[in-house]
């Protein structure tokens, strides 16, 4: 504010400042994910509630269908709904902030048009919402400790480093995707049946366990399921609060955690690549 | 000392205009489809009928020193926008270079951000937060904001009660309390009542004298001339004057952009026709019937359509359409008075010339449509939309509607009416 910076605009001139730019706007940031949280339930008769009704509903279901009339098992004596939620919490947080965050762009073209800031902002504060979701609906994993009397082991503390790989995963994707919406709007119809496929290539409903130990599977069919970066997140989760051991081998696990290492790469590189058309074409 | 702290050299922006869409992003499958066309047709084929390259600005420089008031004024379409834009880094330019020396604040739009469902008191936040300002910077100023927008009985209601009043002052009062060293405003003070567009005027007149420079987007001549002593004129994407603000308003106002008063379709493979009737040409001129691009608003302006029969017998009459450059239709008028009109024609080449009578339109550009129709039963047999245009221009000689005034002149048509004054004296009876 006080000393007279320069700004210079020249074609494809790559901003020296835009990551100093970006921590300049911190307060955008901040501001754009609190309006979303207050937006998100205001006229709702149960408001925040519906982060906790909407996850634990689907566990129901899930326990219904697969456990009770399926007839599948988590093993090592680990109830079949904790196991599922496990599962389920990070997958509704992926699926939710992934899907806002690709669908953010467009939703806010009226400030992309009229106002310069660093775009990251819009898709990154979009993910402060679905992080909210996410520690409320929380309170159903400690609800169905108390309800089997299941108590989960030290690995717990572990569970922030497998919560930064999912927004990881999130982030790279939702980037990607909102960058491609901008210009292709075809996208909005692929970011839906991206998280319906999802549910079901990832260890939601069952155990990865289940897929690595499979000798009816071939092996680079596991490699290919291992692809999924959520693959590495929900196998994370079940490790740190199920207690079970990473299945399949280290390797897999390392191939998860790079596509999500390489999917952020990728979506803020290419997100960085259209940014300056994106007032142009939206 | 005062040193430039705008500095814009040969600045051009190109869009690419595409014919077949309306909408500027693409559905992936038409690249797809069109990637597969490719392969087949040649390349450059589809290239020629798919995009065409507009330039919205063409080697736009100018200087502007620190606290000074600058307007930029043009017709539609000239390329302010487009600069105010590029000068916020909404957009990138094609070519050239900017330097801006300062912290950049820019209000294209009142309200950007504003959320229908959140509080008064929210929305100062966030719209804040947009434009750049930091939370302890909008705490400081908060009642100002308040107090300027006259709505503090309302900042716990969300503004999606607010009336359209209020919802404008309060977006307005965040705006004008930013605190940047370099301001930039589009055409915010067209909304609003007029006490409070007073209000925002004399804002931005302090704003300027605190050594901010202040860039000023307007069509309201009147408050361009009020607020800032020097202008830019910018026309067809170019820089046309720069200098003070009544010798390049006086221009501005006196002479046109660039029209077409005479198209010919002789020649043309597919001129507007149908069986019966082939259009040739249409021209605009003046009483002489010479042929210009601008025309004394207190003289007639004749238009001309000369079409060929190409069928016996059949019965039609002539039409035109007028619009004005903000694309509001100001007057269609069909042939109901000629005598030709009702007899049945004869093969051969044919001129119809219609008389628009002295002070009728207001100064400013328009555009001509062209059709010929049949009445009994309706029947359009050709309509050629902007088929020609031209500009009114008033030579400010004192014999029109504006008589001695000089500033800005709203409304889409200007006729010279009879007034009349009566007076009855005061009776001094008691």
């Amino acid at each position: 504010m006080s000393t007279a910076r320069k700004i210079i605009i020249e074609p494809n001139s790559r901003s020296a400042f835009y990551w100093r730019d970006l921590w300049n706007y911190r307060g955008l940031f901040y501001f754009l994910a609190w309006r979303d949280v207050l937006v998100r339930y205001k006229q709702t008769a149960i408001g925040v509630l519906w982060s906790v009704l909407r996850p634990f509903i689907t566990i129901v279901v899930f326990t219904l269908v697969f456990n009770k009339l399926g007839n599948f098992h988590a093993g090592n004596g680990v109830p079949y709904a904790i196991m599922v939620c496990a599962g389920m919490l990070p997958w509704q947080f992926f699926s939710n902030a992934f899907g806002e965050s690709a669908g953010s762009l467009v939703a806010n073209s009226n400030l992309l048009t009229k106002v310069y800031f660093p775009r990251l902002i819009v898709p990154s504060s979009t993910i402060i919402v679905s992080l909210i979701d996410f520690f409320i609906s929380f309170l159903i994993l400690a609800g169905l400790f108390v309800y089997y009397q299941y108590l989960p082991g030290v690995r717990i503390f572990f569970l922030p480093l497998f919560l930064i790989l999912a927004t990881v995963t999130a982030m790279g994707s939702g980037l990607f995707i909102a960058a491609l919406n901008v210009k292709y709007r075809d996208f909005r119809y692929v970011i839906p049946f991206i998280i319906q496929i999802g549910l079901y290539i990832s260890p939601v409903g069952f155990n990865s366990q289940a897929v690595y130990s499979s000798e009816k599977i071939p092996r680079f069919l596991k490699h290919v399921y291992a692809l999924n970066p959520m693959v590495a997140v929900i196998d994370g989760f079940r490790w740190s609060i199920l207690g079970e051991k990473i299945s399949g081998n280290l390797f897999d696990f390392c191939l998860s955690l790079a596509v999500s290492l390489v999917l952020l790469l990728i979506g803020i590189w290419y997100f960085r690549r259209m940014e300056k058309t994106f007032a142009d074409i939206i | 000392m005062s040193h430039p702290v705008i500095q814009v050299e040969k600045l051009s922006k190109s869009y690419r205009l595409s014919h077949q869409r309306k909408e500027s992003y693409v559905a992936l499958r038409d690249v797809i489809a069109g990637k597969v066309k490719n392969a087949f047709a040649g390349q450059s084929l589809l290239r020629q009928t798919e995009s065409e390259e507009f330039w919205a600005l063409k080697e736009v420089s100018f200087e502007i020193n620190q606290g000074e008031r600058i307007a930029i004024i043009g017709r539609n379409g000239a390329g302010k926008s487009t600069l105010l834009k590029i000068l916020s880094r909404i957009v990138s330019p094609t070519r050239g270079k900017i330097t801006l020396e300062g912290r950049v604040a820019s209000l294209l739009e009142v309200g950007t951000g504003f959320h229908p469902e959140l509080t008064g008191r929210e929305n100062i936040f966030l719209n804040g937060s947009i434009l750049g300002m930091s939370k302890s910077d909008i705490q400081k100023k908060f009642d100002e904001i308040v107090e300027f927008a006259e709505v503090s009985r309302f900042l716990d209601t969300p503004v999606k009660r607010f009336s359209s009043g209020m919802y404008v002052r309060l977006a307005f009062a965040v705006a004008a309390h930013l605190d940047p060293e370099i301001l930039i405003i589009d055409e915010v003070l067209a909304v609003g009542d007029s006490s409070f567009q007073k209000k925002c005027l004399g804002k931005m007149g302090e704003i300027a004298e605190e050594g901010r420079t202040l860039l000023f987007v307007s069509h309201n001549m009147e408050t361009v001339q009020r607020l800032c002593p020097r202008t830019i004129l910018l026309d067809n994407g170019q820089v046309k004057a720069f200098g003070e603000t009544v010798t390049v308003v006086k221009s501005y106002l006196t002479t046109g952009s660039e029209t077409n008063s005479k198209r010919s379709w002789l020649g043309h493979p597919k001129p507007p026709s149908n069986a019966i009737v082939k259009l040739r040409e249409v021209r605009v001129h003046d009483e002489g019937f010479e042929i210009k691009q601008s025309f004394d608003i207190a003289r007639p302006i004749g238009i001309s359509m000369e079409y060929e029969v190409l069928q016996e017998g059949d019965v039609f009459t002539h039409s035109y359409n007028f619009h004005n450059e903000d694309g509001v239709n100001i007057f269609n008028t069909h042939d109901v008075v000629s005598e030709g009109r009702t007899q049945p024609r004869k093969k051969g080449v044919y001129t119809t010339t219609m008389w628009i009578p002295p002070n009728l339109l207001s100064e400013g550009y328009v555009i001509v449509g062209a059709a010929i129709i049949k009445i009994e039963p309706f029947t359009i047999y050709f309509q050629e939309h902007g088929a020609v245009s031209f500009n009114v221009v008033d030579y400010l000689r004192g014999d029109s509607a504006r008589g001695q005034y000089t500033l800005g002149f709203p409304g889409m048509v200007r006729p010279l009416c009879k007034w009349e004054t009566k007076h009855q004296p005061t009776s001094d009876r008691n």
